[in-house]
């Protein structure tokens, strides 16, 4: 037992250490909306790069957990990608930091390239259930969409209208995970952010509209939400110098270089 | 009914056979598919540098860091809980219906799905204590979860001590807490041992239970109530949301690794134990 | 160590004792506090046998969940308990003890493999045969039980081997001079002595393959929807908390900390059953 002593005392000086560490600066965490984690990693390493008396924590988690954590003090920042936002969120302090439009995306071998807002709704009803139906080959259509309580879900629901998700629907839990379902299967549809779109699925024009930049600023493409940074009380301090960083053009030239848009 | 015992002998020794090998077929299966793509990726570099986007590029030293501090952290504290919990079961107290209710507590406690635990350490370590999401949370939820483990090893390693060890003391003139001390924690220190590789393997391993209380920060934590990312969680997110294909499979062939090699060393250390014992 | 008593060290070891079964009570007064008023609030019937679930819309009705878990529980089975029960009879009758030393824990190895890494191989490998075998979206309820089948193996094939062994050499003896094969030996005598044993272990795997929740999510596709063929996919009680855990707040949370409670309920049962074959077989010996 003896020899364990040190082992255990060196456990005891490493713990107390690591507590004692990262005092001096000014921290704070951000949680929410996975659609906006990355741009809010992004944005944080930029601006820690300038101001190195200052570390940003950024957690995912989904647009409720940046609701509830900004409620319960869990994080200084919530983010929320939401049309509407709910009952809970009224006593924060909410702005607009990002634009993110929803695309309608499918599996690249897939000949469809445009569906109407109706064709849309039918598809996730279940009323159209083959490509076919809409101009593709002879295919069961493989519904995917997202969970319950998902920012992204109830923006596409709240702008389709009407939606009443068909029973086998895949669901899927975050963007990245309906982009690899999607590219996965030939007879997919699902839909995810804008700004996490690659080559390997195909977004679809929806009434002939494109999901670029460009039409969603002259605001012709019609699936858009605004992003939402919470907070508690009125910003200040570092945690403002840090927001006014993400609108300031810097700031929002990231937002833009990687897929969102703009909130002004 | 009436086929001969020779033929049912034959038919049973294929199926039973085929059934083992099919499952040693499995398990090289599934290593080699990880290792085959994974490996390659492995380098000093990789395990040594920051991710860059989230896991798209880059290495994945913060994960190795939190799957180190985690496990490490959960062992700290459910070892004394554990090891004390079996020398009072075992040493202190005859079979009475209070220690029959602590060994059904026990097993329980080893059969809750990992997502309760979860859910646990989610709303009491990180909401009710308002220690957020965070090393010390993620690493008190796994604390709890790899408890029962360690009390069921170290009281089979405790029992496995002849009573001849005991009397011999007992003769000399120690009390309980000496003959515990000298006697029997060293003899049994091999059992205790594997009980906790196994449990630091667990630990590892685990993602339901540490995505909700450990949170998925890609950056080195610089004090315990920060919040880490394990590399099974960061594993489960590059797979998940195909960040990247090529360091989900680096990442994935480092667990593999690192779980092979606790387990490997906990069998060793059980072994030598035993071989030493007879 | 002089400075204290033997009395005070008995005493601090018996508070000690009681760590892990007040870690129990803890879990179990706090997902109870946050689940159970939700479910007499909802109704216990609503909420167990509607299977309406559409938190937007407030209504929450588990019973397709509570189906997806018993149906891909069962499939587990099917898949993984005459697997398991075939390799722990082939590796304690028919193979020398040497060779059962290193493949045991060789199999034992499956059970240290990181559940997410399952999930993976079921969606990369498994998912896109059943899809180009049997069309569907592939990631199913027939997928989730042949990963969780696969997943259960170690613990079925470890618990039975112990079991097995643990029936007294003299019955192989005497039912072998009696001119029996080894397999009359085993389905006559070995499976009736350690039928038990083999029962907990199936229990205990069923106990796993119930609570498992990152594999689940990952291959059987997350449809709220009652399975009419194992090609449909299916969401599980653990599957349902976990996915919408993050997005969930009032009393969504509340309905997920609830599905938890069923949870939480349904694996105490399994493990009182599985203790009490255990304990039968302990007492047996």
């Amino acid at each position: 037992m003896a020899k364990l002593k040190p082992i255990f005392l060196l456990f005891i000086t490493v713990i107390f250490i690591l507590l004692g560490c990262g005092k001096g600066k000014t921290a704070f965490t951000m949680a929410g909306s996975t659609a906006f984690q990355p741009f809010a990693e992004k944005l944080a390493d930029q601006y820690m790069a300038n101001h190195s008396n200052v570390s940003i924590t950024v957690q995912g988690g989904g647009s409720a957990v940046g609701i509830q954590s900004a409620n319960s003090g869990a994080a200084q920042i919530g983010m929320a990608d939401l049309v509407i936002l709910p009952t809970e969120a009224k006593s924060l302090t909410s702005i607009v930091v990002a634009k993110d439009g929803i695309a309608v995306v499918v599996n690249p071998k897939n000949q469809v390239n445009n569906l109407s807002t109706d064709q849309v709704r039918d598809i996730f009803n279940g009323k159209i259930a083959n490509w076919k139906e809409v101009g593709g080959v002879d295919a069961a259509i493989t519904v995917v969409s997202r969970e319950a309580g998902s920012g992204t879900r109830s923006s596409f629901e709240q702008i389709i209208t009407n939606i009443t998700l068909k029973k086998d629907a895949l669901i899927q839990d975050s963007n990245g995970t309906i982009r690899e379902t999607v590219a996965n299967d030939a007879n997919s549809i699902g839909y995810l952010s804008h700004g996490l779109i690659n080559d390997k699925i195909k977004p679809l024009k929806i009434d002939g509209q494109e999901s670029s930049s460009e039409s969603i600023i002259a605001g012709k493409y019609k699936l858009v939400r605004p992003i939402f940074l919470l907070l508690k009380d009125a910003p200040s301090g570092e945690i403002k110098n840090f927001i006014d960083y993400i609108l300031s053009s810097e700031g929002q030239q990231t937002i833009q270089k990687n897929g969102l848009i703009p909130a002004k | 009914m009436r086929i001969p015992p020779k033929y049912t002998q034959a038919t049973a020794v294929t199926i039973l056979g085929g059934a083992t090998v099919l499952t040693i077929v499995i398990l090289v299966f599934i290593i080699f598919f990880i290792l085959e793509k994974g490996l390659p990726v492995i380098s000093l570099n990789f395990l040594t540098s920051n991710p860059q986007e989230m896991g798209k590029a880059g290495g994945i030293f913060p994960t190795l860091i939190g799957t180190i501090l985690l496990p490490l952290l959960a062992i700290i504290i459910a070892t004394p809980l554990g090891v004390f919990t079996s020398v009072y079961l075992s040493e202190y107290t005859k079979e009475t219906k209070i220690t029959r209710v602590i060994r059904f507590g026990t097993d329980c406690l080893a059969g809750i799905p990992s997502i309760i635990f979860g859910l646990f350490g989610y709303i009491f370590f990180v909401i009710a204590l308002g220690m957020g999401w965070s090393i010390l949370s993620g690493g008190l939820t796994l604390a709890v979860m790899v408890l029962p483990t360690i009390i069921r090893t170290s009281e089979e390693a405790i029992r496995a001590v002849p009573k001849s060890y005991r009397e011999v003391s007992f003769s000399l003139g120690a009390t309980s807490w000496q003959t515990v001390k000298k006697v029997i924690l060293p003899n049994a220190l091999p059992g205790i041992v594997t009980g906790i590789m196994l449990s630091i393997g667990r630990s590892i391993g685990e993602t339901a239970a540490v995505i909700f209380t450990a949170g998925s920060s890609l950056r080195i934590p610089s004090s315990l109530f920060d919040s880490t990312r394990t590399m099974a969680v960061h594993f489960y997110i590059l797979a998940r949301e195909g960040i990247s294909a090529e360091n989900a499979y680096g990442t994935a062939a480092t667990l593999i690794l690192a779980v092979l090699l606790v387990n490997l060393s906990a069998y060793w250390i059980m072994n030598r134990f035993i071989s030493k014992r007879s | 160590m002089k400075l204290v008593g033997e009395k005070t060290v008995k005493g601090i070891l018996g508070t000690i004792a009681f760590s892990a079964i007040s870690a129990l009570l803890l879990i179990a007064l706090f997902i109870l506090n946050e689940g159970l008023p939700f479910i007499f609030k909802y109704g216990v019937r609503e909420f167990l046998f509607s299977s309406d679930w559409q938190p937007h819309l407030n209504k929450f009705g588990i019973f397709p969940m509570i189906a997806a878990s018993l149906w891909v529980t069962l499939g587990a089975m099917i898949v993984g308990a005459p697997l398991g029960v075939a390799v722990a009879l082939f590796l304690s009758e028919y193979v020398p003890q040497a060779v059962m030393r290193i493949i045991k824990p060789t199999i034992e190895l499956l059970a240290a493999i990181p559940s997410v890494v399952y999930g993976f191989i079921g969606v990369m490998v498994l998912a896109p045969i059943i899809r180009n075998s049997f069309g569907g979206p592939g990631l199913s309820l027939l997928a989730g039980s042949i990963i969780l089948g696969i997943m259960i193996l170690p613990t079925v094939i470890s618990i039975s081997i112990d079991s097995i062994l643990a029936v007294p050499q003299s019955f192989r003896e005497g039912s072998l001079a009696l001119g029996a094969t080894t397999w009359q030996t085993i389905h006559m005598v070995i499976i009736k002595a350690s039928k038990s044993g083999i029962i907990a272990s199936i229990i205990l795997g069923l106990g796993r393959a119930i609570g498992e929740t990152m594999a689940v999510i990952m291959v059987a596709g997350n449809s709220v929807n009652i399975p009419t063929s194992p090609f449909n996919s299916v969401r599980t009680l653990t599957a349902n908390i976990a996915l919408e855990m993050s997005y969930a707040t009032g009393l969504h949370r509340q309905a997920l900390f609830a599905t938890g409670v069923i949870l939480f309920i349904v694996i105490i049962i399994l493990n009182s059953i599985a203790s009490v074959a255990i304990k039968k077989r302990t007492i047996k010996k």
